[in-house]
């Protein structure tokens, strides 16, 4: 089992499927909310379901809209499990706080190399880490 | 995170159950990103259109709205970014009843919040300017942008919820760009060519936005010789950086007031017209057949629906192509004041007030009007608008304008 660290992030402990891309992240953007994918063109996750999945990305983008619509995902069962990112921004710390999905971020190495999509993982943001299970 | 005695109450909820809800956000936002303390702000500019709140949003502001009002009021200035329908004109663009009730709901709510109905995204043109040091918690990356850059002042994007939050308790928590630390410019770059207009402009924001790496890097830009910017310039340069990068802050020496501030030791990206008509390409349409032609993004400057009333005047947009216009509602009366609402209307186009293109429910209006091509001297809007479904178009303000008259693409 490999642990990897990261700041102490926000929400509960979960488990969860990785889904995983060297890409940044809009909920505005990127998504299509009412079908659960990717639908942003150039976005390299286009066409693929983020519902229940732990989203690996690399930065926060985009405007100030996630804070609102993750937790309307949230509310329709239509959200990501948690959120793992190399670099948070304002609006995802907000969305994460108002939404209840948990959000890790700032990790010693480059998060979206270090974890394979389709691994399953613990998200511990009190503690601030993530463990890759076998 | 230290708070203080009136901190420590609403905490407790001795302000109420809003309040109480409001602190708990912050410090969590707060100790994620280590913040010391508080700082109290002179404004709050929130995001609550529909199409970001959805009917959970809608049913959690009215949920704050029915607070007893010494609980629910802000307690600093407070007012909105644009909503998702602009009453007045909403069947004429084929907007669906219950887009308009939402926001209908939505307006009621945050107005009972004693909170501003200004609908607008360029608050710092046509509201009250920032003034620089001043702490702020503004909610729109184009707001937050320019306020940090050109005003000197100091906010974090606050996010809809956070905004809320900081109207209910008329504070932020200290970190990011509230702190001298984080203003500092980490990136460097150099305009080889003058840009030949606000596409071009925004062009260049997103060139610099898409090559930074987070939120907390600052570019430093060095203008070509004797070349400034006016506001409208900055406002499509600061939007556009904001959007392809989540960035905050810049400086553009000779211009910005905090512009002498930069790490030393950085190398400068050259950025030229070569980059920019490169960038141009990258949104080169697949059709001609044109849809829609859309000015927004960040809302029109008086200024600018001045100079599109001259484009259009005595002309008319084609009878397949729509062409919409989204400002404040302030600018909206200036203009009609001035004529020059009535000449783009004339010519068959929608000015709208108070809304944004891309908060208006864009996947909705493009079924309801069969809309895929996009055309726009937005760099932002040609970001955002391909999730959505459109093929976006970038093009100056002049050919935006051929195209549309034409109900063709002009290349």
């Amino acid at each position: 089992m490999r642990i990897i660290r990261g700041h102490k992030g926000i929400g509960r402990f979960v488990r969860g499927l990785a889904l995983v891309a060297p890409d940044n992240f809009s909920a505005r953007y990127d998504l299509d909310r009412e079908r659960g994918i990717f639908s942003r063109p150039s976005h390299a996750l286009h066409g693929e379901s983020y519902v229940g999945r732990v989203l690996v990305l690399n930065a926060a983008k985009g405007g100030v809209a996630t804070s609102w619509m993750l937790a309307e995902m949230a509310a329709r069962d239509m959200a990501p499990f948690a959120l793992l990112l190399n670099f948070a921004n304002p609006i995802m710390a907000q969305a994460a706080a108002f939404s209840g999905i948990p959000l890790i971020d700032r990790f010693e190495v480059d998060v979206t190399r270090a974890i394979a999509s389709g691994a399953e993982i613990d998200v511990d943001p009190p503690a601030g880490l993530v463990r890759i299970l076998p | 995170m230290r708070l203080n005695g009136l901190e420590k109450r609403m905490l407790a909820g001795e302000l109420g159950e809003p309040r109480r809800w409001a602190i708990g956000q912050q410090i969590a936002v707060g100790e994620f990103f280590d913040a010391a303390d508080f700082v109290e702000v002179a404004q709050v500019h929130i995001c609550a259109d529909t199409e970001a709140l959805g009917p959970s949003g809608v049913a959690f502001l009215e949920q704050i709205a029915g607070a007893p009002e010494e609980q629910r009021r802000a307690l600093v200035p407070t007012i909105t970014d644009p909503r998702g329908a602009d009453f007045r004109r909403a069947a004429r663009i084929g907007h669906p009843d219950w887009v308009v009730e939402l926001e209908r709901r939505t307006a009621g709510a945050v107005a009972a919040m004693r909170i501003m109905l200004t609908d607008t995204c360029i608050n710092y043109q046509s509201v009250l300017p920032p003034v620089r040091g001043e702490h702020l918690a503004f909610g729109d990356t184009g707001s937050v942008i320019y306020a940090n850059s050109v005003c000197g002042a100091r906010s974090n994007y606050e996010g809809g919820p956070a905004a809320l939050a900081a109207a209910l308790t008329g504070r932020v928590p200290r970190y990011g760009f509230h702190l001298d630390a984080c203003r500092r410019g980490s990136a460097r770059y150099r305009i080889a060519d003058r840009p030949r207009s606000l596409s071009d402009w925004g062009a260049l924001g997103a060139l610099i936005g898409r090559a930074q790496e987070s939120y907390w890097q600052v570019p430093v830009i060095e203008p070509c010789l004797g070349h400034g910017a006016g506001s409208d310039e900055l406002k499509h340069f600061g939007a556009a950086m904001a959007s392809y990068g989540s960035t905050a802050m810049f400086h553009l020496c000779g211009v910005t007031p905090e512009a002498t501030e930069m790490e030393p030791g950085l190398a400068a990206v050259e950025i030229g017209h070569r980059e920019i008509d490169a960038f141009y390409q990258s949104f080169a349409p697949s059709r001609d057949e044109l849809d829609v032609v859309v000015f927004a993004a960040p809302q029109l400057s008086l200024f600018e629906i001045a100079e599109l009333a001259r484009l259009l005047k005595g002309r008319r947009v084609h009878g397949s192509t729509t062409l919409l216009v989204a400002t404040s509602p302030e600018i909206r009366h200036a203009a009609e004041r001035l004529g020059c609402c009535a000449t783009i209307e004339r010519a068959g186009g929608v000015v709208l007030e108070g809304v944004c293109f891309y908060q208006m429910h864009a996947r909705v209006l493009a079924e309801a009007n069969g809309w895929k091509t996009l055309m726009t001297n937005s760099a932002k809007l040609v970001n955002i608008i391909a999730g959505y479904g459109y093929e976006p178009v970038l093009a100056p303000m002049d050919r935006c304008i051929e195209s549309a008259l034409a109900g063709r693409i002009r290349r």
